[in-house]
């Protein structure tokens, strides 16, 4: 009797350590973005990815549909090489174009893709030849102000 | 005198490194005990019953409060950004990837690890291991491998247990009395915590603490003087020594897990 109120609450330490664990995984982590789904790569090259990470989301119409898997950079056309993993179960014509996005003004930045009209899809290893680089905060605020200064000057005229 | 110095020098590298390799082969032989005992589960579950259900209170009310606490904290912090969307997401990465492995760590020591260096060191000078041995009972295998694993068991429920109670406790503060937004407070906690990076990582930290507190509270149990001061003082031990590792190997890791 001894023994079996012992391994009793034993029992309920363990599920209890369970339930935890499915709460920490279904509630806290995201437990569906988990995906053991195939992928295939497609690579893209951006003239600036502002600050990009690995790991990144890629969108299209604001759906996740693959994560960025590497960055590196190409020193013959000094540009960066980004590989997209894509998720199998969505395809895109082979003339999509991809931006590099921000959401909202000081999140994270993402991928955006959007689809073109070719009747070919990407297959894996193909390259995404239309890309948008990414706003980059300090030129935008550079080029607001040489605009400023030349109307200044005008105005003097 | 200078050459006094440099021979106490001597003498204390040389018993570091004795006591660091003794330590190492009673890890050594306490692992490799361990697998016998699967046909006696009995004997583990004793354990992780008097390891694991007794310090469940504390570690769950410990858990609750670091969590309100967090959920204050982080909010007024957030606050000054305009971002207190991202409470949930701090509130849930900073215990599961940190405070969460490393608080019930620290708590399992003081509250687990005490009993269990004080248990082994009256047995020790009661001669309980010595009359043991001489029934060709070998005392490692009957009394120490069931309480180590036992601790490695414990300390990740444990620590899931306090993750959790955590989480509720930042919602609570969070949400019921701050008044954030219930629903950013989950999406964006669910946008942010990784299933293998953070949670994962988590759980492999609280192993690695659960062997290293557990082997830290056995050995000073095991090689305590058996004295009722001896045994005191290992206690003391445990608690410093057990407490220090885990903040070293708490560093390590990190510094591996997220280079």
């Amino acid at each position: 009797m001894q023994k079996k109120s012992i391994d009793f609450w034993v029992g309920i330490f363990v599920l209890l350590g369970a339930a935890s664990l499915l709460f920490l995984a279904l509630k806290a982590g995201n437990m569906s973005s988990l995906s053991f789904e195939q992928t295939y790569d497609v690579t893209t090259k951006f003239d600036n990815i502002g600050g990009l990470k690995p790991n990144a989301a890629v969108k299209s119409a604001g759906v996740v549909v693959g994560r960025v898997s590497s960055i590196t950079f190409d020193d013959r056309s000094f540009q960066a090489t980004v590989t997209l993993k894509m998720e199998k179960r969505y395809k895109f014509p082979k003339d999509s174009s991809a931006k590099i996005l921000t959401a909202g003004l000081l999140g994270e930045q993402y991928i955006g893709l959007e689809a073109g009209g070719d009747v070919k899809n990407l297959a894996a290893g193909d390259k995404i030849t239309m890309t948008q680089s990414a706003v980059v905060l300090e030129n935008l605020i550079s080029q607001f102000l040489f605009s400023k200064a030349a109307e200044g000057k005008e105005e003097q005229k | 005198m200078i050459a006094n110095l440099i021979s106490r020098l001597g003498q204390a590298t040389r018993e570091t490194v004795i006591s660091l390799g003794h330590a190492s082969r009673s890890f050594v032989s306490i692992v490799i005990n361990a697998p016998s005992l699967w046909r006696r589960p009995q004997l583990i579950a004793d354990q992780v019953h008097f390891i694991g259900n007794y310090s469940l209170v504390i570690i769950a009310i410990s858990g609750l409060f670091v969590g309100f606490v967090l959920g204050y904290q982080g909010y007024y912090t957030l606050n000054r950004y305009g971002s207190e969307e991202a409470l949930g997401l701090l509130v849930a990465l900073s215990l599961v990837r940190e405070l969460g492995p490393v608080v019930t760590a620290l708590l399992f020591a003081g509250r687990a690890g005490t009993s269990l260096t004080a248990e082994i060191g009256l047995m020790k000078a009661g001669e309980q291991l010595a009359a043991m041995e001489m029934m060709a009972v070998n005392p490692l295998q009957r009394v120490v491998a069931p309480r180590f694993i036992a601790g490695v068991i414990a300390l990740p429920i444990l620590t899931l247990i306090f993750n959790a109670m955590g989480i509720i406790g930042g919602y609570l503060v969070g949400v019921s009395l701050i008044g954030v937004d219930s629903g950013s407070f989950w999406s964006q906690m669910q946008a942010g915590v990784d299933i293998w990076n953070d949670l994962g990582n988590g759980v492999i930290k609280s192993i690695v603490f659960g062997f290293a507190a557990t082997f830290v509270a056995l050995y000073q149990g095991y090689e305590a003087t058996p004295t009722p001061e001896g045994v005191a003082r290992a206690t003391t031990r445990t608690v410093v020594i057990s407490s220090l590792l885990v903040l070293w190997l708490d560093f390590l890791l990190t510094a591996w897990m997220f280079q």
